[in-house]
């Protein structure tokens, strides 16, 4: 019997694990937390001096950039590289797109080059989810952000930060704050916080930049940054998208970093040992003053280094996955057949 | 077929396991547990030499040859190694010897973090499977069992071994 379910999540297989990784929406918390401990592994890796493991040999990953990145793509490519797995990047933008190639087009060559795995990143929001239901169904499909809608690499690898620098989420106040209505980062956060437990979410940002129906991610909203910023743990500074703002919502870079620029003084509002965190690029003076970025709570570099551990868990348990359900699919056909 | 107690075959096998290292001339073995059993064979092996010896914990989730049909074992742990690998004499310690993949894993993995000068292996049982030429240099018991059986350690303290009845697809 061949058990067809229209309401499985396409990014999970019929034994629940991962297969492509599209969104933290709907994950459940073990899961996540699978990630997590997979990726704590994977970091004592990055430790050793030969800094690869054989997972993934022989398997080919494409990176397919149809918008530019260099941080999530390098560490994806290097992600992928310590795991053994050959690697292309592309760089769609400035390729065969720009001479009038479709996407289905585009993939269909890939496809053909054999790959095993795409690492997406798109600026439509639920590109990857396309691209997910129309390659073949033995590649698995990995999220690098898509639009303003998820960005789940980067959703987890700040919660492997919080985890390894501040520990039981069920125990901590997390701030986001900035740009929250552009920033896929932010909603990847406030999914996975979440999942997890975390009992005091706030998000903070000026009315402009604050998307409608927050509440249904169980955050509280700030607009003030000194009320918010009151007593937390953690504090997220997200970037101020200049390229995908247009007009009208800020009336000056200036005046937001009045408002919700994290400086010294600030910072002091929260608790003594709290840890700052960003996904980067940062925009000194933006949106965080130099003095805090580079102080002893800053683990913006820390960041980096976990994100590549993540990408490495997030790339092997997808493969993982795609591998039990062909088997699961073989036993089918088995059972068909007597 | 009673299986044996692991507390009665561990003190043979660390007599054993001083007398390979004396009749080897080493001095300063290096010893590195398998998880999760071969680590608790480790400590209690240790515990009888009563000597300080520090030991390393080997977990080769990353290194399993069956990964493209088992996948990635879901509560994969960090490797413990307090001590360089490269240019010592190591002691690989695992509970049950069957096929030999596991500690083919293991010494794909120990070659990543250097060139050891040497390497023995100790298990408790030997299982007189083997896929591959891999063979203990210290052996608790050995025993022949039918193709669905397999034996599994139960511990830290006291430790035990039980069969388990592999459940078969047809």
């Amino acid at each position: 019997m061949t058990p067809i379910d229209a309401k499985r999540p396409l990014q999970l297989n019929d034994n629940g694990q991962l297969r492509h990784f599209l969104s933290l929406d709907g994950l459940p918390r073990e899961l996540l937390t699978e990630i997590l401990d997979t990726a704590d592994s994977f970091l004592e890796v990055g430790a050793r001096a030969v800094k690869k493991v054989p997972l993934l040999r022989g398997k080919t990953v494409c990176n397919v950039f149809f918008e530019n990145s260099t941080r999530t793509r390098t560490t994806f490519e290097l992600a992928a590289k310590r795991l053994s797995a050959d690697v292309i990047t592309l760089n769609v933008s400035t390729s065969s797109t720009s001479k009038g190639e479709t996407l289905t087009d585009t993939l269909r060559n890939l496809e053909a080059m054999a790959a095993d795995m795409f690492v997406v990143r798109h600026a439509d929001s639920g590109a990857a989810h396309f691209i997910a239901e129309h390659v073949c169904p033995d590649v698995a499909v990995i999220n690098g952000g898509d639009g303003r809608h998820a960005h789940p690499t980067q959703g987890m690898l700040d919660m492997l930060t919080i985890r390894r620098h501040k520990g039981d989420f069920e125990k901590l106040s997390v701030a986001i704050v900035g740009d929250i209505l552009h920033s896929r980062v932010a909603r990847s956060n406030m999914l996975a916080l979440k999942t997890l437990g975390c009992p005091d979410i706030r998000v903070i940002g000026p009315k402009t930049l604050l998307p409608v129906g927050l509440e249904q991610y169980g955050v509280s909203v700030y607009n003030d940054m000194n009320e918010g910023l009151r007593d937390v743990d953690v504090v997220i500074m997200l970037r101020l998208q200049r390229e995908r703002m247009q007009g009208g919502r800020l009336p000056s870079e200036g005046e937001f970093y009045r408002l919700y620029g994290l400086t010294t003084q600030r910072m002091a509002l929260a608790k003594p040992d709290a840890i700052v965190m960003h996904p980067g690029p940062i925009n000194r003076g933006v949106e965080i003053e130099s003095a805090v970025a580079d102080s002893a709570q800053s683990v913006i570099l820390n960041q980096v280094t976990y994100g590549i551990a993540i990408r490495m868990a997030v790339l092997s348990m997808s493969m993982s996955g795609q591998n039990a359900q062909r088997q699961l699919e073989n036993e089918y056909a088995a059972e068909e057949q007597n | 077929m009673t299986l044996p107690n692991p507390e009665q075959l561990l003190p043979e096998m660390a007599a054993a396991l001083d007398l390979h290292l004396s009749s080897h001339r080493i001095e300063q073995p290096r010893f590195i547990g398998i998880r999760t059993g071969g680590v608790w064979v480790a400590q209690a092996l240790l515990a009888l030499r009563g000597k300080d010896e520090a030991l390393g914990i080997l977990d080769v989730s990353f290194y399993r040859d069956d990964f493209t049909q088992n996948g990635l074992h879901p509560q994969v742990r960090p490797s413990e190694l307090p001590f360089e690998i490269e240019g010592q004499h190591l002691v690989i310690i695992d509970d049950v010897l069957m096929s030999g993949r596991t500690i083919r894993a293991a010494l794909n993995e120990l070659f990543d973090y250097g060139r050891p000068a040497s390497v023995s292996l100790v298990c408790l049982l030997d299982l007189n499977a083997r896929e591959l030429p891999i063979r203990p240099d210290v052996v608790g018991a050995t025993l022949s069992l039918p193709p669905e059986q397999r034996v599994k350690l139960l511990g830290p303290t006291p430790l035990a071994l039980e069969y388990k009845t592999l459940a078969s697809a047809n």
